[in-house]
């Protein structure tokens, strides 16, 4: 398990990026209703950042070329992005946002690796 | 007999035409007719990554791999004519295709320099993928390469020649290169891109005539100045692909001339993407917006409209588009033509990050973001959720 951040550093509505090398950096996402998610923040498509990204309704919008990936799974639903991001597990406890890490293998965009998973 | 719906062109706005018709619930037969030879692919990366060789011809497919719409696709076969009154498209061969619905997706055209020698090997237009592996070919390190036309898709081909090592030259026709899109102040200051990463960007140029033997050499300017080249692109702007509906009554003055929600005025025949010029509420006019983003978007709601789906759609949103230029992303939305005033509400020009936002009067209508996505996205949301709730 990683330890993010206090939960009162990431205000509704927000999202951060956060460098866990070797591995992709990850996004975390905290909605307008309380709840907190965690993906990897690097879009299957190109190289952008999905917590510069707009969260609606559990989706959040690359904030590039309009595909959109679920909070909860990452599954994508319109191109560019043809595969989805990884999900990783959230847990608050006592006010810390912990993120424990898929095992999956990410899936990067074309041209853009990171330590291990390169 | 099932309801059939035929779409004919077959790239972005094609494709998210069927997508939004099953989307929709559509269960009849969908066609999909292109002149090409290949499944629907993505365009933008022709000059960006698929040119610089970091994306193959298999990244630029738009349909994800376990992706099944139940489309018949008829390609390379180009639409020849529209019977508006039985609904039929003639297609090369003298087959016809009968159709409850038409949607007009053929999009437009890279425009070709018309001059002589622009017919010479070396000299080259980026539309197609054929395009693009030809003109990939010959931007081999070391070569002279000029631009005609400093618009978008010329700064972005300067740009990934520059990276192949090229030495570049870009020509532009008026004063200011994007003083369209951006309006003068802001197309300056991207302008100054070229410059800063060593390509020569010449403005307020004429071309005579392109030079050569058996193959390009060079370009004579009105002035008669002699630039040499081995590899010539032109990016002078594209034109809509609607000659095939010359014998119908559509209103063909830019493109298929649309309402707000993409009907021509021919009962069950719509049209989206490129080739289109929807009604803008906001200007009281119709306009041609040739954005990858209005292509994926806009014909769900064309769909809806015209299958009468009852499904509720993501209002038309103010134009987007990205461009990719030297180390800089760029993104626009909204409009700059009636702006009176810019304002820098990150950075300044001088930075490598900023917001430039346009405003008429007091009131925010366009913004570009260069290298500045977190506050041009929120910008971007703020504007479309303001002009689709005025509409
Ligand atoms: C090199 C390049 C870079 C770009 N970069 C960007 C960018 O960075 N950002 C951005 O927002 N936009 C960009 N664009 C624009 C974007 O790609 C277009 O807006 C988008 O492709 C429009 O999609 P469309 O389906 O309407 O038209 P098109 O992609 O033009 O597709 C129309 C299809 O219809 C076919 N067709 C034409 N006539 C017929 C006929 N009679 N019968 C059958 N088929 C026919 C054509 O061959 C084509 O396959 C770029 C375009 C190019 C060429
Ligand atoms: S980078 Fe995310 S959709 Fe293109």
């Amino acid at each position: 398990m990683i330890e993010i951040c206090p939960l009162a550093d990431l205000p509704a509505g927000e999202a951060k990026r956060v460098l866990v090398p070797p591995h992709p950096p990850i996004a975390v996402f905290h909605t307008e209703d309380g709840a907190v998610y965690a993906l990897d923040d690097t879009c299957t498509h190109q190289d952008a950042s999905l917590a510069d990204g707009w969260v609606e309704d559990c989706r959040v919008e690359c904030p590039l070329h309009a595909s959109t990936f679920d909070l909860r799974t990452g599954g994508v639903d319109q191109p560019p992005a043809k595969v989805g991001v990884r999900a990783h597990a959230v847990t608050v406890q006592d006010g810390t946002i912990y993120v424990e890490l898929s095992d999956e293998t990410p899936n990067l965009p074309p041209g853009v690796s990171y330590g291990a998973s390169a | 007999m099932k309801r059939t719906l035929v779409v004919v062109g077959a790239s972005l706005a094609g494709l998210s035409t069927a997508r939004a018709a099953r989307a929709q619930g559509f269960d009849g037969r969908v066609i999909v007719i292109g002149d090409e030879e290949h499944r629907p692919y993505d365009r933008p990366p022709l000059s960006k990554q698929f040119l610089d060789g970091s994306m193959s011809e298999a990244d630029l497919a738009l349909e994800a791999p376990d992706e099944d719409l139940d489309v018949e696709w008829v390609l390379g076969q180009r639409a020849l004519q529209l019977d508006p009154s039985t609904r039929s498209v003639l297609i090369a061969g003298g087959r016809q295709i009968v159709a409850d619905d038409v949607v007009v997706a053929t999009g437009a055209r890279a425009r070709w320099l018309n001059l002589s020698g622009s017919q010479l090997p070396g000299v080259h237009i980026l539309r197609t993928l054929e395009d693009a592996q030809g003109l990939r070919a010959d931007l081999l390190p070391g070569k002279r390469l000029v631009v005609v036309g400093a618009g978008f898709i010329g700064a972005e081909i300067a740009s990934t020649a520059k990276k192949l090592g090229l030495d570049v030259t870009v020509l532009e026709v008026a004063p200011t290169p994007l003083a369209g899109p951006l309006g003068v102040t802001m197309g300056e200051v991207i302008g100054r891109l070229h410059e800063a990463h060593g390509v020569d960007l010449r403005t307020g140029v004429t071309i005579d005539h392109v030079e050569g033997v058996d193959r390009v050499t060079g370009v004579e300017l009105a002035d008669s100045t002699v630039l040499e080249a081995d590899v010539v692109v032109a990016g002078v702007g594209a034109t809509p692909n609607v000659e095939w509906l010359r014998d119908t009554d559509l209103d063909l003055a830019n493109g298929v001339v649309c309402d707000a929600v993409g009907g021509t005025g021919i009962p069950h025949v719509a049209a989206v993407g490129d080739c289109a010029a929807w009604l803008d509420p906001a200007y009281g006019q119709p306009r041609r917006i040739e954005h990858w983003t209005g292509a994926l978007d806009r014909p769900a709601v064309a769909v809806a409209n015209l299958l009468g789906t009852g499904a509720t759609v993501k209002p038309v949103a103010p134009p987007y588009f990205w461009s990719d230029q030297y180390d800089s992303r760029l993104q626009f939305t909204g409009a700059s033509s009636n702006a009176d005033r810019i304002s820098f509400e990150v950075g300044s020009p001088d930075d490598d990050s900023y917001l430039a936002v346009y405003w008429e009067g007091d009131v925010a209508i366009g913004a570009l973001g260069v290298n500045c996505v977190r506050p041009f996205t929120k910008f971007r949301r703020e504007l479309a959720t303001r002009v689709t709730q005025q509409v």
